[in-house]
Protein backbone atom coordinates (compact mmCIF):
# COMPACT_ATOMS: atom_id res chain seq x y z
CA UNK A 1 0.00 0.00 0.00
CA UNK A 2 1.27 3.11 -0.99
CA UNK A 3 -0.56 6.00 1.19
CA UNK A 4 -1.63 6.21 4.47
CA UNK A 5 -5.70 6.31 3.45
CA UNK A 6 -5.18 3.17 1.26
CA UNK A 7 -5.40 1.59 4.44
CA UNK A 8 -8.84 2.18 5.56
CA UNK A 9 -10.06 2.23 1.56
CA UNK A 10 -8.98 -1.35 0.82
CA UNK A 11 -9.67 -2.83 4.09
CA UNK A 12 -13.54 -1.45 3.28
CA UNK A 13 -13.52 -2.91 0.44
CA UNK A 14 -12.57 -6.15 1.80
CA UNK A 15 -14.47 -6.64 4.86
CA UNK A 16 -17.05 -3.30 5.04
CA UNK A 17 -19.55 -4.86 7.07
CA UNK A 18 -16.22 -5.53 10.07
CA UNK A 19 -16.53 -3.70 13.28
CA UNK A 20 -13.74 -0.81 12.77
CA UNK A 21 -14.26 1.15 15.81
CA UNK A 22 -16.36 1.07 19.23
CA UNK A 23 -16.28 4.20 21.25
CA UNK A 24 -18.17 6.10 23.44
CA UNK A 25 -21.07 3.07 23.27
CA UNK A 26 -20.88 2.99 19.56
CA UNK A 27 -19.85 0.79 16.89
CA UNK A 28 -19.11 1.94 13.12
CA UNK A 29 -18.28 -0.70 10.45
CA UNK A 30 -15.11 0.08 7.73
CA UNK A 31 -18.03 0.89 5.72
CA UNK A 32 -19.61 3.38 7.49
CA UNK A 33 -16.22 4.92 8.75
CA UNK A 34 -15.28 5.13 4.67
CA UNK A 35 -18.09 6.58 3.98
CA UNK A 36 -18.45 9.39 6.62
CA UNK A 37 -14.53 9.71 5.77
CA UNK A 38 -15.47 10.70 1.70
CA UNK A 39 -18.33 12.97 2.61
CA UNK A 40 -16.39 15.05 5.24
CA UNK A 41 -13.66 14.90 2.46
CA UNK A 42 -16.00 16.39 -0.03
CA UNK A 43 -16.86 18.92 2.86
CA UNK A 44 -13.70 20.33 3.59
CA UNK A 45 -12.76 20.82 -0.22
CA UNK A 46 -15.89 22.19 -0.52
CA UNK A 47 -14.85 24.76 1.83
CA UNK A 48 -11.38 25.20 -0.14
CA UNK A 49 -9.37 23.17 1.96
CA UNK A 50 -6.74 21.82 -0.94
CA UNK A 51 -3.67 19.30 -1.72
CA UNK A 52 -1.11 19.82 1.31
CA UNK A 53 -3.26 22.29 3.63
CA UNK A 54 -3.04 21.95 6.93
CA UNK A 55 -6.49 20.91 8.76
CA UNK A 56 -6.27 20.43 12.11
CA UNK A 57 -8.17 18.04 14.60
CA UNK A 58 -8.38 19.21 17.97
CA UNK A 59 -11.27 16.74 19.65
CA UNK A 60 -11.39 14.21 22.79
CA UNK A 61 -10.85 10.79 21.33
CA UNK A 62 -14.03 9.67 19.45
CA UNK A 63 -14.95 8.88 15.94
CA UNK A 64 -14.69 12.16 14.63
CA UNK A 65 -10.97 12.45 15.29
CA UNK A 66 -11.06 9.21 13.21
CA UNK A 67 -13.18 10.42 10.42
CA UNK A 68 -11.46 13.73 10.36
CA UNK A 69 -8.03 11.84 9.56
CA UNK A 70 -8.98 9.61 6.71
CA UNK A 71 -10.84 12.55 5.62
CA UNK A 72 -8.43 15.27 5.41
CA UNK A 73 -5.87 12.03 3.89
CA UNK A 74 -8.53 11.95 1.22
CA UNK A 75 -8.57 15.42 0.25
CA UNK A 76 -5.32 15.52 -0.39
CA UNK A 77 -4.79 17.37 2.85
CA UNK A 78 -2.52 17.06 5.75
CA UNK A 79 -3.53 16.19 9.11
CA UNK A 80 -2.63 17.85 12.48
CA UNK A 81 -4.02 16.08 15.62
CA UNK A 82 -3.99 18.02 18.27
CA UNK A 83 -4.10 17.61 21.89
CA UNK A 84 -7.66 17.65 23.76
CA UNK A 85 -5.71 18.95 26.45
CA UNK A 86 -4.70 22.28 25.19
CA UNK A 87 -5.13 25.56 26.46
CA UNK A 88 -6.38 28.37 23.63
CA UNK A 89 -3.12 30.12 23.70
CA UNK A 90 -1.54 27.08 22.14
CA UNK A 91 -3.98 26.11 19.68
CA UNK A 92 -3.97 29.67 18.22
CA UNK A 93 0.29 28.92 18.15
CA UNK A 94 -0.11 26.11 16.39
CA UNK A 95 -2.82 27.31 14.15
CA UNK A 96 -0.70 30.08 12.95
CA UNK A 97 2.39 27.92 13.29
CA UNK A 98 1.02 25.63 10.29
CA UNK A 99 -1.35 27.78 9.13
CA UNK A 100 -4.02 25.75 9.21
CA UNK A 101 -6.67 26.13 6.90
CA UNK A 102 -9.21 24.26 8.82
CA UNK A 103 -9.86 23.23 12.03
CA UNK A 104 -12.33 19.89 12.87
CA UNK A 105 -13.26 20.27 16.67
CA UNK A 106 -16.44 19.54 18.59
CA UNK A 107 -18.96 21.67 20.50
CA UNK A 108 -17.50 20.10 24.24
CA UNK A 109 -14.38 22.42 23.66
CA UNK A 110 -15.68 25.72 22.53
CA UNK A 111 -14.27 28.10 24.67
CA UNK A 112 -10.71 26.99 23.60
CA UNK A 113 -11.11 26.84 19.79
CA UNK A 114 -13.17 29.96 19.88
CA UNK A 115 -10.44 31.60 21.89
CA UNK A 116 -7.75 30.67 19.01
CA UNK A 117 -9.73 30.98 16.34
CA UNK A 118 -10.17 34.97 17.31
CA UNK A 119 -6.63 34.99 16.64
CA UNK A 120 -5.82 32.58 13.35
CA UNK A 121 -6.07 34.46 9.89
CA UNK A 122 -5.25 31.35 7.99
CA UNK A 123 -8.64 28.77 9.08
CA UNK A 124 -11.40 29.77 6.87
CA UNK A 125 -13.63 26.91 8.05
CA UNK A 126 -13.91 25.42 11.15
CA UNK A 127 -16.04 21.71 10.94
CA UNK A 128 -17.71 21.33 14.51
CA UNK A 129 -19.35 17.97 16.06
CA UNK A 130 -22.40 18.65 18.22
CA UNK A 131 -22.72 22.51 16.51
CA UNK A 132 -26.13 23.85 17.32
CA UNK A 133 -28.00 24.55 14.41
CA UNK A 134 -28.09 28.25 15.09
CA UNK A 135 -24.49 28.44 14.88
CA UNK A 136 -23.83 27.55 10.96
CA UNK A 137 -22.94 31.10 9.66
CA UNK A 138 -19.41 32.08 8.72
CA UNK A 139 -16.48 30.21 9.69
CA UNK A 140 -18.75 27.10 11.55
CA UNK A 141 -20.13 24.63 9.76
CA UNK A 142 -21.77 20.89 11.07
CA UNK A 143 -19.97 18.15 11.09
CA UNK A 144 -22.90 15.96 11.04
CA UNK A 145 -24.30 18.00 8.04
CA UNK A 146 -21.66 17.32 6.04
CA UNK A 147 -22.00 13.64 6.54
CA UNK A 148 -25.37 14.13 5.99
CA UNK A 149 -24.66 15.44 2.33
CA UNK A 150 -24.31 12.61 -0.17
CA UNK A 151 -25.04 14.95 -2.88
CA UNK A 152 -21.98 14.17 -5.07
CA UNK A 153 -18.97 11.76 -5.22
CA UNK A 154 -15.52 12.62 -3.90
CA UNK A 155 -12.73 13.50 -6.89
CA UNK A 156 -9.61 11.45 -6.56
CA UNK A 157 -6.58 13.24 -5.03
CA UNK A 158 -3.52 13.38 -7.18
CA UNK A 159 -1.33 12.78 -3.98
CA UNK A 160 2.00 10.71 -4.17
CA UNK A 161 3.79 8.88 -1.45
CA UNK A 162 6.45 11.88 -1.54
CA UNK A 163 3.22 14.38 0.08
CA UNK A 164 3.41 15.17 3.69
CA UNK A 165 0.42 13.25 5.37
CA UNK A 166 0.70 14.87 8.95
CA UNK A 167 2.77 17.15 11.13
CA UNK A 168 2.44 16.39 15.03
CA UNK A 169 3.55 18.89 17.22
CA UNK A 170 6.06 18.11 19.55
CA UNK A 171 7.84 19.54 22.55
CA UNK A 172 11.48 20.95 22.11
CA UNK A 173 13.90 21.98 24.51
CA UNK A 174 13.80 25.60 23.11
CA UNK A 175 10.40 25.47 24.25
CA UNK A 176 8.28 26.32 21.24
CA UNK A 177 6.46 23.56 19.93
CA UNK A 178 7.35 22.20 16.43
CA UNK A 179 5.97 20.26 13.84
CA UNK A 180 7.19 17.30 12.83
CA UNK A 181 6.45 16.64 8.83
CA UNK A 182 5.78 13.10 8.26
CA UNK A 183 4.87 11.75 4.59
CA UNK A 184 2.52 9.03 3.24
CA UNK A 185 5.66 6.92 2.95
CA UNK A 186 7.16 7.74 6.21
CA UNK A 187 3.95 6.55 7.84
CA UNK A 188 2.98 3.57 5.97
CA UNK A 189 6.77 2.05 6.29
CA UNK A 190 6.25 2.87 9.61
CA UNK A 191 2.91 1.25 10.18
CA UNK A 192 3.99 -1.44 8.37
CA UNK A 193 7.68 -1.95 10.15
CA UNK A 194 5.97 -1.90 13.61
CA UNK A 195 3.38 -4.40 12.46
CA UNK A 196 5.71 -6.31 11.07
CA UNK A 197 7.09 -7.18 14.28
CA UNK A 198 3.84 -7.43 16.37
CA UNK A 199 1.96 -9.01 13.88
CA UNK A 200 -1.80 -7.46 14.66
CA UNK A 201 -4.40 -9.54 12.29
CA UNK A 202 -7.67 -8.63 11.40
CA UNK A 203 -9.12 -11.30 14.39
CA UNK A 204 -7.33 -8.76 16.83
CA UNK A 205 -9.48 -6.44 19.45
CA UNK A 206 -6.86 -3.57 20.01
CA UNK A 207 -7.86 -1.38 23.46
CA UNK A 208 -6.69 2.55 22.59
CA UNK A 209 -7.38 4.57 25.98
CA UNK A 210 -4.21 7.08 24.44
CA UNK A 211 -5.33 9.91 23.21
CA UNK A 212 -5.16 10.26 18.82
CA UNK A 213 -2.98 12.99 19.29
CA UNK A 214 -0.02 11.17 20.49
CA UNK A 215 1.46 9.20 17.42
CA UNK A 216 1.48 5.96 19.76
CA UNK A 217 -2.37 6.33 20.16
CA UNK A 218 -2.82 7.47 16.39
CA UNK A 219 -0.83 4.06 15.55
CA UNK A 220 -3.32 1.86 17.21
CA UNK A 221 -5.76 3.20 14.58
CA UNK A 222 -3.05 3.11 12.07
CA UNK A 223 -2.66 -0.30 12.21
CA UNK A 224 -5.65 -1.53 13.12
CA UNK A 225 -7.20 -0.12 10.17
CA UNK A 226 -4.57 -2.00 8.12
CA UNK A 227 -4.93 -5.06 8.93
CA UNK A 228 -8.76 -4.95 9.51
CA UNK A 229 -8.68 -5.18 13.58
CA UNK A 230 -10.97 -4.00 15.91
CA UNK A 231 -9.68 -0.40 17.66
CA UNK A 232 -12.39 -0.04 21.68
CA UNK A 233 -11.56 3.50 21.50
CA UNK A 234 -11.45 4.84 25.30
CA UNK A 235 -11.27 8.78 25.93
CA UNK A 236 -9.08 8.68 28.71
CA UNK A 237 -7.44 6.44 31.40
CA UNK A 238 -9.34 7.79 34.28
CA UNK A 239 -11.26 5.19 35.37
CA UNK A 240 -9.52 2.10 34.96
CA UNK A 241 -12.00 -0.11 36.17
CA UNK A 242 -14.22 0.94 33.45
CA UNK A 243 -11.60 0.18 31.03
CA UNK A 244 -11.03 -3.00 32.33
CA UNK A 245 -14.87 -3.74 32.26
CA UNK A 246 -14.58 -2.43 28.49
CA UNK A 247 -11.76 -5.25 27.84
CA UNK A 248 -13.67 -7.61 29.21
CA UNK A 249 -16.79 -7.35 27.21
CA UNK A 250 -15.13 -6.73 23.81
CA UNK A 251 -12.94 -9.30 24.40
CA UNK A 252 -9.69 -7.32 24.20
CA UNK A 253 -6.71 -8.90 22.52
CA UNK A 254 -3.96 -6.02 22.69
CA UNK A 255 -3.30 -3.71 25.02
CA UNK A 256 -0.66 -0.90 23.90
CA UNK A 257 -0.46 1.20 26.97
CA UNK A 258 2.50 3.41 29.07
CA UNK A 259 3.86 3.02 32.56
CA UNK A 260 1.64 5.17 34.16
CA UNK A 261 -1.25 3.23 32.94
CA UNK A 262 0.08 0.03 34.10
CA UNK A 263 1.38 1.28 37.42
CA UNK A 264 -2.86 2.59 37.52
CA UNK A 265 -3.98 -0.98 37.10
CA UNK A 266 -1.54 -2.57 38.79
CA UNK A 267 -2.45 -0.92 42.08
CA UNK A 268 -6.03 -2.02 41.50
CA UNK A 269 -7.37 -4.83 44.37
CA UNK A 270 -9.74 -6.53 41.82
CA UNK A 271 -8.07 -7.21 38.64
CA UNK A 272 -9.02 -11.08 39.25
CA UNK A 273 -12.99 -10.33 38.66
CA UNK A 274 -12.12 -9.29 34.94
CA UNK A 275 -11.70 -12.19 32.52
CA UNK A 276 -8.92 -10.82 30.05
CA UNK A 277 -8.56 -14.38 28.88
CA UNK A 278 -8.11 -13.17 25.15
CA UNK A 279 -5.01 -10.08 25.99
CA UNK A 280 -2.45 -11.86 23.92
CA UNK A 281 -0.12 -8.57 23.71
CA UNK A 282 0.65 -5.77 26.07
CA UNK A 283 3.03 -3.01 24.47
CA UNK A 284 4.92 -0.56 26.29
CA UNK A 285 6.63 2.77 25.03
CA UNK A 286 6.91 6.26 25.85
CA UNK A 287 8.71 5.72 29.11
CA UNK A 288 10.75 2.66 30.32
CA UNK A 289 9.20 -0.06 32.64
CA UNK A 290 11.38 -1.04 35.67
CA UNK A 291 12.15 -4.44 36.30
CA UNK A 292 9.43 -4.71 38.90
CA UNK A 293 6.41 -3.56 36.53
CA UNK A 294 7.79 -6.36 33.88
CA UNK A 295 7.69 -8.66 36.75
CA UNK A 296 4.44 -8.07 37.74
CA UNK A 297 2.94 -7.75 34.37
CA UNK A 298 3.83 -11.03 33.49
CA UNK A 299 2.59 -12.47 36.85
CA UNK A 300 -0.74 -10.40 36.27
CA UNK A 301 -1.37 -11.11 32.51
CA UNK A 302 1.01 -14.51 32.05
CA UNK A 303 -1.04 -15.11 28.40
CA UNK A 304 0.06 -12.05 27.47
CA UNK A 305 3.23 -11.51 25.40
CA UNK A 306 5.30 -8.10 26.57
CA UNK A 307 6.69 -5.60 24.18
CA UNK A 308 9.24 -3.48 25.32
CA UNK A 309 9.78 -0.29 22.80
CA UNK A 310 11.56 3.24 22.19
CA UNK A 311 10.54 5.57 19.84
CA UNK A 312 10.26 9.69 18.88
CA UNK A 313 7.68 11.08 16.94
CA UNK A 314 10.46 11.92 14.49
CA UNK A 315 10.82 8.84 12.88
CA UNK A 316 7.39 7.01 14.93
CA UNK A 317 9.13 3.67 16.25
CA UNK A 318 12.85 2.86 17.00
CA UNK A 319 13.20 -0.27 18.29
CA UNK A 320 11.41 -3.31 19.88
CA UNK A 321 12.46 -5.90 22.48
CA UNK A 322 11.61 -9.72 21.03
CA UNK A 323 9.92 -11.00 24.03
CA UNK A 324 11.61 -13.95 24.62
CA UNK A 325 14.92 -11.61 25.62
CA UNK A 326 12.97 -10.13 28.16
CA UNK A 327 14.27 -12.70 30.67
CA UNK A 328 17.95 -12.11 29.23
CA UNK A 329 18.11 -8.27 29.41
CA UNK A 330 14.85 -6.86 31.09
CA UNK A 331 15.71 -3.73 31.08
CA UNK A 332 17.15 -3.27 27.21
CA UNK A 333 14.75 -1.64 24.58
CA UNK A 334 16.46 -3.98 22.03
CA UNK A 335 17.04 -3.48 18.41
CA UNK A 336 15.24 -1.52 15.34
CA UNK A 337 12.79 -2.52 14.20
CA UNK A 338 12.37 -4.29 10.37
CA UNK A 339 13.40 -2.44 7.41
CA UNK A 340 15.36 0.03 9.85
CA UNK A 341 18.64 0.64 10.52
CA UNK A 342 19.92 2.04 13.55
CA UNK A 343 23.77 2.75 15.20
CA UNK A 344 25.59 4.43 17.99
CA UNK A 345 27.60 7.75 16.79
CA UNK A 346 30.54 9.51 19.04
CA UNK A 347 30.22 13.25 19.02
CA UNK A 348 31.86 13.68 16.13
CA UNK A 349 29.38 11.59 14.27
CA UNK A 350 31.64 8.44 14.05
CA UNK A 351 29.89 5.09 13.90
CA UNK A 352 30.92 3.07 17.37
CA UNK A 353 30.76 -0.58 17.70
CA UNK A 354 28.90 -2.67 20.00
CA UNK A 355 29.65 -2.17 23.74
CA UNK A 356 29.76 1.66 23.18
CA UNK A 357 27.73 4.58 24.65
CA UNK A 358 26.83 7.39 21.93
CA UNK A 359 23.61 9.14 20.18
CA UNK A 360 21.44 7.01 18.40
CA UNK A 361 21.16 7.02 14.78
CA UNK A 362 18.20 6.21 12.72
CA UNK A 363 18.17 5.35 8.83
CA UNK A 364 14.66 4.42 7.54
CA UNK A 365 11.79 5.43 5.08
CA UNK A 366 10.21 6.03 8.51
CA UNK A 367 12.48 8.84 9.40
CA UNK A 368 10.93 12.47 8.82
CA UNK A 369 10.64 14.95 6.34
CA UNK A 370 12.05 17.93 8.93
CA UNK A 371 10.43 20.24 11.09
CA UNK A 372 7.94 22.56 9.34
CA UNK A 373 9.36 25.65 8.66
CA UNK A 374 12.43 25.13 11.23
CA UNK A 375 15.10 24.67 8.57
CA UNK A 376 17.94 25.36 11.40
CA UNK A 377 16.22 22.78 14.15
CA UNK A 378 15.74 20.31 11.09
CA UNK A 379 19.62 20.78 10.41
CA UNK A 380 20.48 20.01 14.11
CA UNK A 381 18.46 15.85 13.91
CA UNK A 382 18.75 15.61 10.07
CA UNK A 383 21.99 15.19 8.88
CA UNK A 384 23.54 13.75 5.45
CA UNK A 385 23.37 9.76 5.28
CA UNK A 386 25.40 7.03 3.88
CA UNK A 387 24.14 7.74 0.09
CA UNK A 388 24.01 11.24 -1.49
CA UNK A 389 20.82 13.08 -0.98
CA UNK A 390 19.55 10.69 2.12
CA UNK A 391 19.22 12.33 5.19
CA UNK A 392 19.91 9.77 8.73
CA UNK A 393 18.07 10.70 12.19
CA UNK A 394 19.86 11.81 14.77
CA UNK A 395 17.56 11.08 18.09
CA UNK A 396 19.28 13.20 20.67
CA UNK A 397 19.16 10.38 22.82
CA UNK A 398 22.03 8.46 24.56
CA UNK A 399 22.07 4.75 24.50
CA UNK A 400 24.50 2.03 25.36
CA UNK A 401 25.01 -1.16 23.71
CA UNK A 402 25.88 -4.76 24.73
CA UNK A 403 28.01 -6.96 22.90
CA UNK A 404 25.11 -8.47 20.85
CA UNK A 405 24.26 -4.62 20.18
CA UNK A 406 20.87 -4.65 22.33
CA UNK A 407 20.28 -1.17 23.13
CA UNK A 408 19.88 0.44 26.63
CA UNK A 409 18.88 4.01 27.52
CA UNK A 410 21.51 6.08 28.99
CA UNK A 411 19.92 9.38 28.82
CA UNK A 412 18.49 12.18 26.74
CA UNK A 413 21.13 15.02 25.43
CA UNK A 414 18.66 17.84 25.99
CA UNK A 415 16.77 18.65 29.42
CA UNK A 416 13.75 17.03 28.15
CA UNK A 417 10.88 15.81 31.28
CA UNK A 418 9.53 12.39 30.43
CA UNK A 419 5.85 12.50 32.82
CA UNK A 420 2.93 10.56 32.55
CA UNK A 421 4.84 9.58 29.46
CA UNK A 422 4.28 12.88 27.76
CA UNK A 423 7.20 14.69 26.68
CA UNK A 424 7.17 18.00 28.80
CA UNK A 425 9.59 20.79 27.90
CA UNK A 426 11.04 22.51 30.72
CA UNK A 427 11.67 25.69 28.62
CA UNK A 428 8.23 25.88 27.53
CA UNK A 429 7.14 25.42 31.23
CA UNK A 430 9.19 28.32 32.33
CA UNK A 431 7.99 30.72 29.54
CA UNK A 432 4.72 30.30 31.15
CA UNK A 433 5.69 31.36 34.73
CA UNK A 434 7.78 34.24 33.56
CA UNK A 435 4.88 35.48 31.70
CA UNK A 436 2.99 35.61 35.47
CA UNK A 437 3.46 39.50 36.98
CA UNK A 438 6.09 39.22 39.80
CA UNK A 439 7.88 36.16 38.66
CA UNK A 440 11.77 37.15 38.40
CA UNK A 441 13.29 34.15 37.67
CA UNK A 442 11.87 29.96 36.99
CA UNK A 443 13.73 26.96 37.04
CA UNK A 444 11.54 23.41 35.95
CA UNK A 445 13.36 20.20 36.52
CA UNK A 446 11.84 16.55 36.91
CA UNK A 447 11.51 14.75 40.18
CA UNK A 448 11.28 11.20 40.29
CA UNK A 449 7.06 10.20 40.63
CA UNK A 450 6.08 6.41 41.42
CA UNK A 451 3.18 6.63 39.03
CA UNK A 452 4.11 9.30 36.77
CA UNK A 453 7.84 8.61 36.16
CA UNK A 454 8.69 11.81 36.69
CA UNK A 455 7.02 14.83 38.08
CA UNK A 456 7.29 18.29 36.90
CA UNK A 457 8.98 20.76 39.69
CA UNK A 458 8.66 24.31 39.26
CA UNK A 459 11.43 26.86 41.02
CA UNK A 460 10.03 30.35 41.24
CA UNK A 461 11.85 33.40 42.79
CA UNK A 462 9.11 36.61 43.01
CA UNK A 463 10.13 40.17 42.27
CA UNK A 464 10.35 41.75 45.97
CA UNK A 465 6.79 42.86 46.84
CA UNK A 466 5.58 40.61 45.24
CA UNK A 467 2.85 37.45 47.43
CA UNK A 468 1.69 34.94 44.92
CA UNK A 469 1.10 31.53 46.58
CA UNK A 470 2.18 28.65 44.96
CA UNK A 471 -1.28 28.09 44.31
CA UNK A 472 -1.33 31.23 42.51
CA UNK A 473 1.17 30.10 40.54
CA UNK A 474 -0.67 26.92 39.63
CA UNK A 475 -3.91 28.32 38.31
CA UNK A 476 -1.54 30.54 36.12
CA UNK A 477 0.08 27.70 34.63
CA UNK A 478 -3.54 25.46 34.49
CA UNK A 479 -4.82 28.67 32.56
CA UNK A 480 -1.75 27.76 29.97
CA UNK A 481 -0.63 24.50 29.74
CA UNK A 482 -1.66 20.99 29.04
CA UNK A 483 -2.37 18.99 32.42
CA UNK A 484 0.08 17.24 32.21
CA UNK A 485 2.97 19.98 31.83
CA UNK A 486 1.38 21.60 35.23
CA UNK A 487 3.71 21.38 37.46
CA UNK A 488 3.21 18.46 40.40
CA UNK A 489 5.63 21.03 42.99
CA UNK A 490 5.77 24.43 43.16
CA UNK A 491 8.28 25.76 45.29
CA UNK A 492 8.59 29.84 46.01
CA UNK A 493 12.39 30.19 46.80
CA UNK A 494 14.35 33.33 47.79
CA UNK A 495 16.90 32.85 44.70
CA UNK A 496 18.55 29.93 42.11
CA UNK A 497 21.79 28.94 41.82
CA UNK A 498 23.69 30.85 38.46
CA UNK A 499 26.67 29.92 37.00
CA UNK A 500 29.01 33.00 36.73
CA UNK A 501 27.41 34.22 33.35
CA UNK A 502 24.57 34.31 35.72
CA UNK A 503 22.50 31.64 33.90
CA UNK A 504 20.18 29.95 36.37
CA UNK A 505 21.88 26.33 36.91
CA UNK A 506 19.51 23.42 37.15
CA UNK A 507 22.16 21.09 38.76
CA UNK A 508 21.35 20.17 42.12
CA UNK A 509 17.57 21.48 42.15
CA UNK A 510 15.39 18.41 42.79
CA UNK B 1 -30.06 25.24 45.63
CA UNK B 2 -27.02 23.41 45.46
CA UNK B 3 -26.33 20.78 48.43
CA UNK B 4 -23.86 21.27 51.43
CA UNK B 5 -22.13 17.89 50.55
CA UNK B 6 -21.67 19.33 46.91
CA UNK B 7 -20.48 22.86 47.72
CA UNK B 8 -18.05 20.79 49.81
CA UNK B 9 -16.62 18.87 46.70
CA UNK B 10 -16.92 22.00 44.62
CA UNK B 11 -14.45 23.62 46.64
CA UNK B 12 -11.92 20.88 47.16
CA UNK B 13 -11.84 21.21 42.76
CA UNK B 14 -12.11 24.79 42.77
CA UNK B 15 -8.72 24.57 44.96
CA UNK B 16 -7.47 21.72 43.92
CA UNK B 17 -7.82 21.29 39.83
CA UNK B 18 -8.43 25.03 39.10
CA UNK B 19 -6.90 26.71 41.70
CA UNK B 20 -9.13 29.06 42.82
CA UNK B 21 -9.91 30.15 39.41
CA UNK B 22 -13.49 31.79 38.35
CA UNK B 23 -14.62 29.34 36.06
CA UNK B 24 -17.76 27.15 37.12
CA UNK B 25 -18.78 23.76 38.43
CA UNK B 26 -21.80 23.26 37.55
CA UNK B 27 -24.29 20.36 39.22
CA UNK B 28 -24.29 17.95 35.91
CA UNK B 29 -21.11 18.63 34.47
CA UNK B 30 -18.91 15.93 33.83
CA UNK B 31 -14.96 16.41 34.95
CA UNK B 32 -13.76 14.06 32.59
CA UNK B 33 -15.33 16.00 29.20
CA UNK B 34 -14.64 19.22 30.44
CA UNK B 35 -10.99 18.56 31.61
CA UNK B 36 -11.28 19.20 34.79
CA UNK B 37 -9.87 16.69 36.53
CA UNK B 38 -7.35 14.53 35.03
CA UNK B 39 -6.59 10.49 35.72
CA UNK B 40 -4.07 11.21 38.84
CA UNK B 41 -6.50 13.94 39.57
CA UNK B 42 -9.25 11.77 39.77
CA UNK B 43 -7.11 9.74 42.36
CA UNK B 44 -6.46 12.89 44.93
CA UNK B 45 -10.94 13.39 44.41
CA UNK B 46 -11.36 9.80 45.70
CA UNK B 47 -9.57 10.14 49.08
CA UNK B 48 -10.79 13.74 49.58
CA UNK B 49 -14.79 12.41 49.24
CA UNK B 50 -13.52 8.76 51.45
CA UNK B 51 -11.73 11.58 54.12
CA UNK B 52 -14.51 14.17 54.13
CA UNK B 53 -17.83 11.75 54.39
CA UNK B 54 -16.13 8.60 55.84
CA UNK B 55 -16.96 6.12 53.35
CA UNK B 56 -14.68 3.66 51.73
CA UNK B 57 -14.94 3.53 47.94
CA UNK B 58 -14.02 0.11 46.75
CA UNK B 59 -12.01 -0.69 43.00
CA UNK B 60 -15.37 -1.58 41.89
CA UNK B 61 -16.82 1.37 42.22
CA UNK B 62 -14.10 3.83 40.87
CA UNK B 63 -16.32 4.45 37.94
CA UNK B 64 -17.93 7.74 36.40
CA UNK B 65 -21.24 6.93 37.41
CA UNK B 66 -20.28 7.38 41.07
CA UNK B 67 -17.87 10.00 40.67
CA UNK B 68 -17.91 11.90 37.56
CA UNK B 69 -20.12 14.90 38.42
CA UNK B 70 -21.28 16.60 41.47
CA UNK B 71 -24.31 15.19 41.23
CA UNK B 72 -22.86 12.23 40.75
CA UNK B 73 -21.16 11.92 43.89
CA UNK B 74 -23.72 13.36 46.51
CA UNK B 75 -26.27 9.97 45.02
CA UNK B 76 -23.06 7.54 45.24
CA UNK B 77 -22.35 9.17 48.81
CA UNK B 78 -25.86 9.22 49.92
CA UNK B 79 -26.49 5.30 48.67
CA UNK B 80 -23.14 4.49 50.48
CA UNK B 81 -24.40 6.47 53.44
CA UNK B 82 -28.03 4.78 53.48
CA UNK B 83 -25.96 1.05 53.07
CA UNK B 84 -24.74 2.29 56.82
CA UNK B 85 -21.57 0.72 55.99
CA UNK B 86 -19.17 3.12 58.02
CA UNK B 87 -15.65 3.24 57.33
CA UNK B 88 -14.39 2.23 60.42
CA UNK B 89 -11.76 4.40 60.88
Amino acid sequence: MRLLHDFLERTARRVPDKIALVTTGQRFTYAQIESDAARLARALRARGVARGDRVAIFADNGVEVVVGIFATLKAGAVFMPVNSLTKGDKLAYLLNDSRASCLVTTQALREIWEHALAGSESVSACIVSGLPARDGNGRLSSYEAALADDSQELETSSTIDQDLASIIYTSGSTGEPKGVMLTHLNMVSAAQSVNGYLGITGEDVILCALPLAFDYGLYQILMGFLVGATVVLERSFSFPVKILQTAASEGVTVFPGVPTMFSMIMSLGNLAQFDLSRLRMITNTAAALSERHIRELRELFPQATLFSMYGLTECKRVTYLPPPELDVRPTSVGRGMPNEEVWLVDEHGKRLPNGSTGELVIRGSNVMRGYWEKPEQTARRLKPGPYPGEMVLYSGDIFRTDEEGYLYFVARKDDIIKSRGEKVSPKEVENVLYALDGVQDAAVVGVPDEVLGQAIKAYVVLRSGCRHSEKDVLRHCQGRLESFMVPKHVAIVGELPKTDTGKIKKTGLS
Amino acid sequence: MTSDLKQQVRQFILDNFMMGSKAEVPDDASFMDRHIIDSTGFLELISFVEQSFDIQISDDEMVPENLDSLNNIERFVQKKRAAGIPAGR
